[in-house]
């Protein structure tokens, strides 16, 4: 009976270890960080998880830096981010996995058809409140923000604000998709959405003549672009490579670019 | 006469439930936000309007006076709306309209929050945008949302109180030659004020705590609103916009909003349980 049963967890042990690459920890992979990637890695987990119904994916939000820090550490297998690595940060492993586009939009009406990065930058602090000052009829312009803690927010600070703060004036919405409904509504409105939610009821401004078209983003002509990394401290290894291929492998970026993203293959 | 000892026991734990989860959640709005404040400092907190929590900037003073502005503006239009139209339904109407139009009126508190504010959006924005100018989102859009989202809390409240002045009054009134008007505005609705003040403060609770509607027409810019079409951000919204996200000090800035809010809300209650209890 005793024999039966050493037996047995002989058996399952060596089955564990052949799945996954050793470890207590080889089914569950463990993602932390940018709230932009967030959904989209949910989306790929749940997919991915439904295929591989042994090994779970845990999905975390905290920011991109929380994330980068939970990978150095070793607190999760991959870190998610969606700004570029700084400095020391450079060691970890990184994997991009897809490119995003930040489309600034504007009112099918408005006759505004292209800004540069700074006159973006001088319109969301507060310098230009008036169209007229771009050469188009006298109108205020509403600026339209993100909410504090977005990651599509935290990406446009980043490219286009620089140091500067966005003037507190700027009204704030708290989604892409609400930041376009109100742009579709008011003809003197100005926001920024994630390139893939453009659709025709607002117009996407072309940035120093570069429209947020997929090409433009991946080829890095477009301006207001990032790349959505997961990042690591080692090389990744059983489930995780597992999930890492899932999300390179075509399914896996077709699922990101039927989200709105652009593929990084 | 033992089941009912029982039964009186079973009661009294399921009240002493709903009262701790109560004070649990007080607790625990307390203890989550106070740390924020003590961080921050009381007066940086409540005087300064600077509002950027990943940043370490913690004012809350614009929010605090726009959601008294608004909920000062939905006061001004739902007050003498609900209060006439209370009046009307209670003193003026013939029983059978007053049997139909009550029920529909508290119908009106049923409507969820989101679909006042989706009409508020789709609507009330354009109409102010293109008439008076602004963007629309705005002090006025939210104030005029409210104002509708109350009038139920204060129409039912009012015919309450109106209904409980005692017939005697009026017939006294009416038989010294006072006209019915008369009789109302002297007799009826002076003795029926506790009550009406009660329905005003109560109303007065539901505006200040409203968000989804709120969210959606205000616009929720950070700045002090310097005329009724600028958009402004209400505590409530502030909590909502941004719980999502949050992590660390800006999530206790948060919890420390509500405990501003929580406040605020105290006061209003309180003073409504003075005024009735003083009639």
């Amino acid at each position: 009976m005793v024999v039966c049963l050493l037996g047995l967890l002989i058996l399952a042990g060596g089955l564990g270890c052949k799945s996954g690459s050793g470890g207590s920890a080889a089914h569950a992979v463990c993602i932390a960080g940018s709230t932009s990637v967030q959904p989209f890695a949910e989306k790929l987990s749940e997919i991915f998880m439904h295929q591989h119904p042994e090994i779970r994916v845990d999905v975390q939000g905290g920011g991109s830096s929380a994330g980068i820090q939970a990978a150095t550490q070793g607190a999760a297998n991959l870190g998610a981010s969606s700004r570029e690595l700084l400095g020391p940060e450079k060691q970890l492993i990184e994997i991009p996995i897809a490119y995003d586009g930040i489309a600034v939009i504007v009112h099918p009406s408005n006759p505004l058809t292209d800004l540069s990065v700074e006159q973006i930058r001088q319109i969301f602090v507060g310098e230009l409140t008036n169209w007229r000052e771009l050469g188009l009829p006298p109108r205020e312009i509403d600026a339209i923000n993100r909410e504090e803690g977005s990651g599509t927010r935290e990406a446009f600070e980043h490219l286009v604000m620089g140091q500067a703060e966005v003037s507190p004036a700027a009204m704030v919405q708290d989604s892409n998709g609400s930041v376009r409904e109100i742009v579709a509504g008011d003809p003197n409105s100005i926001g920024y959405i994630s390139a893939g939610l453009v659709d025709d009821r607002v117009k996407a401004v072309t940035i120093e003549g570069i429209l947020p078209t997929p090409e433009n983003i991946k080829n890095h002509t477009y301006k207001l672009r990032r790349r959505f990394l997961l990042v690591s401290r080692e090389a990744v290894a059983g489930s995780c490579k597992a999930f890492v291929d899932f999300i390179l492998s075509p399914q896996g970026q077709q699922i990101l670019e039927k989200e709105g993203l652009v593929g990084i293959k | 006469m033992q089941q009912g000892k029982f039964i009186e026991r079973v009661l009294f734990l399921l009240a002493l439930s709903s009262i701790s989860s109560l004070a649990l959640i007080t607790i625990f709005i307390f203890i989550e936000g106070a740390p924020l404040i003590y961080f921050a400092g009381l007066k940086n907190f409540l005087a300064s309007s600077h509002w950027a929590p990943t940043k370490g900037h913690f004012g809350i003073l614009a929010m605090i006076v726009s959601s008294l502005l608004v909920t000062l503006g939905a006061m001004v239009i739902g007050v003498p709306l609900g209060l006439s139209c209370a009046i009307v339904l209670a003193e003026f109407s013939p029983r059978r309209l007053k049997l139909i139009l009550k029920p529909t009126l508290e119908l009106l508190a049923g409507i969820p929050s989101v679909v006042y504010g989706f009409l508020g959006v789709v609507w009330l924005v354009p109409l102010i945008r293109n008439y008076l100018g602004g963007p629309g989102l705005s002090l006025l859009a939210a104030a005029i949302i409210l104002g509708i989202m109350i009038l139920p809390t204060i129409i039912s409240i009012s015919i309450d109180a109106l209904g409980a002045v005692p017939d005697l009054y009026r017939d006294g009134s009416l038989a010294l030659g006072a006209t019915q008007w008369q009789t109302v505005r002297r007799v009826v609705l002076p003795a029926a004020s506790s009550g009406i003040i009660t329905a005003v403060i109560l109303g007065m609770g539901r505006a200040v705590g409203e968000t989804m509607a709120v969210i959606m027409v205000a616009g929720n810019a950070l700045k002090m609103p310097t005329s009724v079409l600028d958009p402004v951000r209400t505590l409530t919204s502030n909590i909502a916009l941004e719980l999502g996200y949050a992590a660390g000090r800006h999530r206790e800035g948060l919890f420390a909003t509500g405990i501003v809010l929580f406040v605020i809300i105290m006061i209003l209650n309180l003073s409504a349980t003075l005024v009735t209890r003083r009639r």
